[in-house]
């Protein structure tokens, strides 16, 4: 007698223990394994339809492409199910804590995603006669007065195309602006071993040569060995602040003041400059170029790796010099400012860095990001940032060693070394059970002036709770990594991969697909 | 604040745990001259997605956007029709809001994607290995001169006067610092491209000559004769690729032996956007790869023995070589090469092909309509979606003159080269899968009238 089935409806129950067989697919469930597209398309599968062209005589000049391309085609349901299946193997802000520092991981509004795609913005092309895209250069420019004035400077470069890109923008003006004073001869860069790689990198390209300056033991510049250094061939210093270190460069308005007497001049990496936007301006610490990361302080989606957008705020000797173009109000029309106006009122500038005007996507969800927090909300951001930096210093500096926890507060970013782990337990070990745990890791081995560097930026979007739990994983496996804990040395475990062999990648670089040899060729 | 998690009681229990009186405690070391004591003055205070949504669209109004009507510019941005999947792909969070990856085991959609746009882009342009993209066209060209530099051991290099002028300024800002000695040309109004000036300057001392393919009048030249002569004279042939759709009908630079091959990607899935965010394509042959800039992913496998891939030969980038690296790019263009990747994989090759010829076809029947326009010469011999109309007149006004009737004619070449005279009648046209029969009459027309 069993009335409640006659519907067919088969209520399953727990069942307590048995071992899962191997899959047939290799798939775990929702955990799914997703061949490459050059295993799965075909050179005669497509996923669009083409109107098929008019007759006409070609005029390609004889040179028709005729031997195969091999780009191998999906249909639209193969397409849209590849990438979803391969998407869930990444790990993203909208899933969790992605505390990387130095990276500013925050959460993307989709307002500015919204925002950007309005086709008055989307569907521009870069050439439009200046009369058509009035709307596009206000963005610009209402963009470039926020930047401006929050950072307390005189102008700003829009067009460098990410932080690196931005740092040579800033660097390219300090040697435009040398030569203009007949001092081409000051050849080297002061820049704090703390350093990100990209500013050695940037100011190496620019022919200049770097000389680091050492830090204290409390994780700031050595200002005394800064103000030695100076000289008639210094050209200038950059310097991280907040630095790497997450601490405020106290002395940085004093460091401006001896590099300005001794003729240099002072560029600030503003990849931090989460920390402190609307509670301090970098125009008042004697700053002379810094280049904010659009990607990090004004929430434009990193991406997987870019794109960034860079621009570069400059103070008043260093205008001139800035690169073209760039937008200027006259009245109630706004102008574009190319290499041709520019020979009338901008002679001195260094010149262009990249075609058209730069990240124009990035610059309409900055400003939407912006115009959302206002002021107030800006000064807020920099303010809950701080304060869940230090939760997160403080909650651990029992059971992690905290090299800088004497120096001071932190800033946006708290910083952990490896002291203490067992006997051949490192960051890396800690980082990879992290993932287990289901958060991204923190920046590892960096900034290479704390041994086995686990650097943490929360940033001001995480919830009290989400950095309870986080401060709880981190506790618990920092624990195993002090007790010697072995099952942390093949961490992750539950991970769509375990570790990755990156000696094999580089050793033998297989940078491309290839199609598997057949058994005829194999056996030639 | 819509965007901030905490309360004003987490903030409270925050810093009583901290052991801090007050936020001002967790600033004290900004000097107390220089901290500001409330929000900037002079700035608005935050506004509701209501509030700035109607602020963005007013500004979005006030211009007029290439659907608004018919639309004919190129030079080195294209519009085509990117497929309504691909925004929606890269609009989900796990590749949105995911960063460079580099932790593999959590980050191995966007690495597989990556590998699979290297090995997409290295068949496109034809060269061996390409990698995980620049920021542009412009810059990823830039990069290739000096990459040159870096194998040749020369200091001099060869630019065609068909390569996009933004692009000359860009190597010739570059260059200023790095003492790279250039030789720039302007085009002619010509039917045939420089190749065979350029053959002509090659030396011993030339590390490479960057020719652009189609050129920015739209010009194809065969690229063949010219890789020889670079060869001969151990230099190294740049080819630059402004309009990626082109290569599914016209050889590839790598089948005609450059060594080095550069593009911008924006019309492939990308979109306009005013000039940027856009995507640039960077391969070439294999025995150069250790001189590449820019971030490569390879294939490896886990401790499992599974396949897997992972950003490699890092030991050429920044973070670990740091003054000493091969240049100090530090990111890619990673969105933009999966929206590229997943337009591409929608396309395959059948899909490119067709593209490719509908591009070609529109634009002869184009060309042919435009040339009967009294007074119009049709510079070209060969093109492929574009070419350069002369109309006997300076070109900058007329272009003004048909965006007051509602028509984005094209490129004047007067606006890129505001300093030659003798291209100020030159007028570059694109046609595209989006460009209407009726577009192309509205446009003959318009231009019947202006010109009368």
């Amino acid at each position: 007698m069993s009335a409640i089935n006659q519907s067919g409806w088969r209520p399953t129950a727990p069942q307590q223990g048995g071992n899962a067989a191997p899959t047939f697919t290799g798939n775990k469930a929702l955990m799914l394994e997703e061949p490459l597209i050059f295993e799965i398309g075909d050179n005669h599968t497509t996923g669009v339809e083409v109107a098929p062209p008019v007759t006409a005589t070609s005029r390609l000049g004889g040179l028709a492409r005729t031997a195969a391309i091999d780009l191998p085609g999906l249909s639209e349901p193969e397409t849209v199910r590849h990438y979803t299946r391969l998407s869930r193997q990444n790990y993203a802000i909208d899933l969790g804590l992605f505390p990387l520092g130095s990276c500013t991981m925050k959460h993307n509004p989709r307002l500015n995603e919204k925002m950007a795609r309005l086709p008055g913005f989307a569907d521009l092309h870069p050439l439009q006669p200046i009369d058509t895209v009035q709307g596009a250069l206000e963005v610009i420019q209402q963009l470039a007065h926020w930047l401006v004035t929050l950072t307390g400077m005189h102008s700003v470069a829009m067009s460098p195309k990410a932080g690196a890109h931005g740092e040579l923008c800033g660097i390219l003006a300090i040697k435009a602006a040398l030569e203009k004073r007949g001092e081409g001869h000051r050849k080297v860069i002061l820049v704090p071993e703390s350093a990100h790689g990209t500013n050695p990198a940037t100011a190496a390209f620019a022919g200049f040569a770097v000389e680091d300056i050492p830090a204290t033991a409390d994780g700031r510049v050595d200002t005394a060995a800064l103000k030695a250094r100076l000289g008639p061939d210094i050209a200038g210093v950059m310097i991280t602040n907040p630095n790497t270190c997450g601490l405020f460069e106290r002395d940085l308005r004093t460091i401006s003041e001896a590099v300005h007497a001794a003729g240099g001049y002072v560029y600030c990496d503003g990849a931090n400059f989460n920390a402190i936007v609307g509670r301090v301006r970098p125009g008042d610490l004697g700053v002379d170029a810094m280049h904010i990361n659009l990607h990090k302080t004004f929430s434009t989606p990193h991406g997987g790796g870019g794109p960034g957008s860079g621009p570069v705020v400059f103070s008043e000797r260093l205008t001139p010099f800035a690169p073209l173009p760039f937008v200027e109000k006259r009245g109630d029309h706004f102008a574009l400012v190319e290499e041709e106006t520019a020979q009338d009122h901008h002679a001195d500038s260094f010149g262009r860095m990249t075609a058209f005007h730069g990240q124009m996507g990035m610059f309409t969800r900055a400003l939407t990001y912006i115009l959302s927090h206002g002021a107030d909300g800006l000064r807020q951001v920099a303010e809950d940032a701080v304060l869940n930096a230090n939760y997160v210093l403080r909650s651990l500096s029992d059971v992690l060693d905290a090299p800088f926890a004497a120096s001071g507060p932190c800033m946006h970013e708290a910083i952990f070394s490896d002291k203490g782990f067992a006997e051949g337990f490192s960051t890396i070990d800690v980082a990879k059970a992290l993932i287990d745990e289901g958060f991204h890791p923190m920046t590892m081995y960096f900034p290479l002036v704390v041994h086995g560097a686990m650097l943490v930026e929360p940033t001001e979007t995480e919830s009290k709770a989400t950095l309870d739990q986080f401060i709880g994983a981190l506790r618990s496996v920092a624990e195993r990594a002090l007790a010697g804990d072995e099952t942390l040395r093949t961490a992750p475990h539950f991970a769509p991969r375990s570790r990755l062999d990156e000696t094999l990648a580089a050793r033998k670089p297989v940078l491309v697909w290839k199609a598997p040899e057949t058994t005829a060729e194999a056996a030639e | 604040m819509r965007y901030l998690p905490l309360t004003q009681p987490d903030r409270a229990a925050m810093l009583a745990a901290i052991g801090a009186s007050s936020i001002d405690d967790l600033f004290v070391d900004v000097p107390e001259a220089i901290r500001l004591d409330g929000p900037i003055a002079g700035l608005p205070g935050h506004a509701s997605e209501l509030a700035v949504e109607r602020h963005m669209t007013a500004l979005a109004r006030k211009n007029m956007s290439a659907g608004d009507g018919p639309f004919f510019l190129g030079c080195g941005a294209y519009r085509h029709h990117v497929p309504a999947s691909v925004d929606h792909i890269i609009q989900r969070g796990e590749f949105l809001t995911a960063y460079t990856p580099y932790q593999p085991e959590i980050a191995q959609g966007t690495l597989q994607m990556l590998f699979e746009f290297q090995t997409q882009v290295a068949r496109l342009l034809g060269t061996d290995v390409a990698n995980a993209s620049m920021y542009d066209g412009s810059t990823a060209c830039w990069e290739a001169i000096g990459m040159a530099r870096r194998i040749t051991r020369r200091g001099k290099a060869i630019l065609s006067g068909g390569l996009h002028p933004h692009y000359v300024s860009v190597a010739r800002t570059m260059a200023k610092y790095t003492g790279d000695a250039l030789d720039v040309a302007v085009p002619a109004l010509t039917a045939e491209t420089d190749l065979e000036a350029l053959i002509a300057k090659i030396d011993g001392d030339t590390s490479c000559v960057v020719v652009q393919y189609p050129d920015i009048l739209g010009r194809i030249a065969d690229l063949r004769p010219l890789a020889d002569a670079c060869h001969a004279q151990k230099a190294l042939l740049i080819a630059v690729v402004t309009e990626p759709v082109a290569l599914g009908a016209i050889k590839s630079p790598g089948e005609m032996d450059a060594d080095i091959v550069v593009g911008e990607g924006q019309s492939i899935g990308v979109g306009l956007q005013f000039g940027g965010p856009y995507v640039g394509l960077f391969g070439c042959k294999d025995k150069y790869v250790r001189q590449m800039p820019g971030r490569l992913t390879g294939e490896t496998v886990d401790a499992d023995g599974r396949r897997g891939f992972v950003l490699t030969l890092s030991t050429r980038e920044q973070h670990i070589r740091r003054e000493k690296a091969t240049s100090n790019i530090c990111t890619n263009s990673g969105l933009c090469a999966l929206a590229f990747s997943i337009h591409m994989t929608l396309l395959g090759e059948a899909g490119l092909r067709a593209l490719a010829a509908a591009n070609h076809a529109g634009a002869v029947a184009a060309a042919e309509r435009l040339a009967k326009v009294p007074g119009v010469r049709l510079v070209n011999e060969t093109f492929f979606n574009e070419f350069t109309l002369d109309l006997g007149r300076e070109a900058r006004p007329i272009v003004r003159a048909l965006a007051d009737k509602g028509i984005l004619a094209g490129v004047s070449l007067g606006r890129l080269y505001p300093d030659e005279a003798g291209l100020a009648n030159g007028l570059v046209i694109a046609v595209t899968e989006t460009t209407t029969a009726e577009d192309v009459e509205t446009l003959a027309q318009a231009l019947e009238e202006v010109l009368a």
